[in-house]
């Protein structure tokens, strides 16, 4: 099959498909410098997308983009049909409970416990009881794999990989339908990073999430990602592993079929 | 506020008919809220085997599966034996994942338990300790500096940085040009004024300048200044360090051998200690342009007379034991700000917490140590 693009509309193929996110036309820049031109992009209910490219690719950028952090400068991005990236004040904020992000370091607040930090979201958002924030700050830890003494410690108290766990109990904390992860991987042991793709693997099928990931890492690619999406010269073309593999695109040549690919991929 | 709880009718529901506790709708984070109050006012104490019946559950997730598993669980504990717990096949998954992490709820931590008059004692003593252990580390930070400073001057083309020295004179003193010669000429202005408004009775309102002379240029000037650049730049100090510890950035210096006292410290404190007499010298003409301003509009003083009186009221070593003061406020604000700097933890809160201390001690110091130089200038006679 042969890769493409997608310039056109939603084909009939994709329509059947439920869209969680639709990025149509998608133009960000800094300054006079453009790092997206014109992308598309769909994300389905249920799949896990592994986002992958260049160190300043524009990785980061589209995530930012997605989640409001950064305005976009021309196109429309829409979330769960609705229309994101300039929608401001409460309606973003409805359709930010409805996602969870992790971020690189876990962005744990600092001057808080592991249980608080999870607590942050359902003290703003709900009004349960203070009980059974501490069984679903626990509920969380546990679900994240994280020792039940987690729960009291700082976040300086944690190692690398624990604070990913931590930030991936607080992103899970509203019960979110769509999650980001921003390089999950990166920093960890080859062990704890296998054991963090399994984490989310198992996750995302017990809690039936979307997955937008995105990951340097060819393991986690071919271990959890039901789709990839490569930033490649400010486009994105999106396919499947073995898809990418008969590319003939430079760079994407390099990423799949270089050394590390070969090993990632071999089984 | 935003909410995502569902305010509207109820989405879940939750019947215990006989022997069965039916349980049906959406069973999410929406509801939960509303479902822990129902299931918490449970009454089964009746019922001795029960079933849940969870198979007409629209839609469950982690929140209102944990409900269930919750409610299941404390049902066994008091004794009831559960048959079956009955859920849609897909939720399936999740109540299994569930159920193997046996998630044990912390209960938020609570502060020491003592009488109100016990912990204020309590605080009172940790304060104090905490006190002394601090002016015991900072006197051998002192010490430290020192030993560096005297290193530092015997090989002097070794170990200074002129490029950072300049880049902190010109942060600490021509940038705080603006504010403090604004402050001055209205410290000036302040002064004037008072000091017109009480001699006036007397019909003494020229001594106005001399209170204004020998005020401005022995105490207010150099006070002011110091207080000033404690809070600009003593606190940049802190901050800027704090933050380089916080990522990492000490420690990389270190590793490469650099000396952050010769390289983070000295320039801040030398910049400083250069930087801080020029202001005040300029902070005092200022504050006597202020006056000079508030005497000729409010007491028709022109400034030829102005400048008269002036000369009669103070002399060169007026303005010397305000100057003189100055480089000792420059190393105590320095060495605070720096100190503090350098105690950071590695976290956001710990670098605030930092600068609001180094301000407070620098602030607290520059006022003592100006008492203490007034009490020594007064014993010397000068």
């Amino acid at each position: 099959m042969a890769l493409q693009t997608r310039k056109e509309g939603p084909g009939e193929d994709e329509a059947r498909k439920d869209v969680i996110i639709r990025i149509r036309g998608l133009v960000t820049g800094f300054g006079r410098k453009i790092i997206h031109d014109h992308v598309d992009l769909d994300v389905y209910r249920g799949e896990v997308l592994g986002v992958v490219g260049a160190s300043g690719a524009g990785k980061s950028v589209l995530l930012r983009t997605l989640i409001g952090l950064n305005k976009p400068r021309e196109g429309a991005i829409e979330i769960f049909g609705k229309r994101t990236g300039y929608a401001e004040g409460s309606r973003m904020r409805a359709l930010e409970v409805r996602w969870g992000i992790l971020f690189q370091e876990g962005a744990l607040f600092s001057n808080q416990t592991v249980a608080e930090n999870i607590q942050v979201p359902l003290r703003e958002y709900t009004s349960m009881s203070q009980e059974l924030m501490d069984e679903l700050a626990a509920v969380k830890i546990a679900m994240v794999g994280l020792p039940p003494d987690a729960a009291g410690k700082y976040p300086a108290e944690l190692s690398g990989g624990m604070k990913k766990r931590a930030g991936l109990a607080r992103a899970l904390a509203l019960d979110p339908e769509l999650l980001f992860l921003d390089e999950p991987t990166s920093g960890l042991d080859p062990i704890s990073a296998n054991q963090f793709d399994q984490l989310i693997g198992e996750l995302q099928a017990s809690l039936g999430l979307t997955v937008f990931m995105v990951t340097h890492d060819l393991d986690s690619l071919s271990a959890i990602c039901d789709r990839v999406a490569v930033l490649v010269d400010k486009t994105i073309k999106t396919g499947t592993i073995a898809e990418f593999r008969n590319d003939t695109t430079p760079w994407i040549q390099d990423y799949f079929s270089g050394p590390r690919g070969h090993a990632a991929l071999a089984g | 506020m935003v909410s995502i709880e569902n305010t509207a009718e109820p989405a879940a529901w939750l019947k215990l008919e006989r022997n069965v506790l039916r349980a049906g709708g959406r069973w999410t984070i929406a509801e939960s809220a509303r479902l822990d109050q129902q299931l918490q006012g449970l009454d089964v104490a009746k019922a001795q085997a029960l079933t849940i019946d969870g198979s007409r559950i629209e839609k469950l997730d982690s929140t209102g599966a944990w409900l269930l598993l919750r409610t299941a669980r404390s049902l066994e504990a008091a004794g009831h034996r559960i048959s079956s717990l009955e859920i849609p096949e897909r939720y399936r998954p999740l109540i299994q994942t569930l159920d193997r992490d046996q998630p044990e709820p912390e209960r938020t931590r609570r502060g020491p338990r003592m009488s109100s008059g016990v912990y204020r004692l309590y605080r009172i003593g940790k304060a104090t300790m905490e006190a002394s252990r601090q002016a015991w580390r900072m006197l051998g930070y002192l010490g430290r500096v020192t030993v560096e400073t005297g290193e530092m001057i015997a090989a002097p083309r070794k170990n200074l940085r002129l490029a950072a020295l300049a880049s902190q004179v010109e942060e600490t003193g021509i940038s705080a040009l603006p504010i403090v010669g604004l402050l001055a000429f209205l410290i000036g202005v302040v002064l004037a004024y008072q000091g017109a408004d009480q001699l006036k009775r007397f019909g003494a309102e020229i001594f106005t300048i001399n209170l204004l002379g020998v005020g401005v240029l022995r105490e207010i000037g150099g006070l002011i200044t110091a207080i000033i650049v404690a809070g600009r730049s003593g606190s940049a100090f802190t901050a800027h360090l704090g933050t380089m510890r916080v990522n990492q950035e000490i420690d990389a210096m270190q590793t490469m051998g650099l000396d952050t006292v010769d390289t983070l410290v000295l320039p801040r404190i030398i910049g400083l200690v250069i930087s801080l007499p020029l202001l005040t010298f300029y902070a005092d003409i200022m504050a006597l342009i202020g006056g000079a301003a508030m005497c000729y509009f409010d007491l028709g003083i022109n400034i030829p007379a102005f400048m008269r009186q002036l000369t009669e009221a103070v002399n060169v070593s007026t303005l010397m034991v305000g100057l003189i003061k100055a480089p000792v406020f420059a190393f105590v604000i320095s060495l605070v700000g720096c100190y503090e700097g350098f105690q950071v933890e590695r976290n956001a809160a710990s670098v605030g917490l930092l600068t609001t201390r180094a301000v407070v001690e620098s602030v607290f110091l520059v006022i003592v140590l100006d008492a203490a130089f007034s009490v020594m200038f007064s014993v010397l006679g000068i």
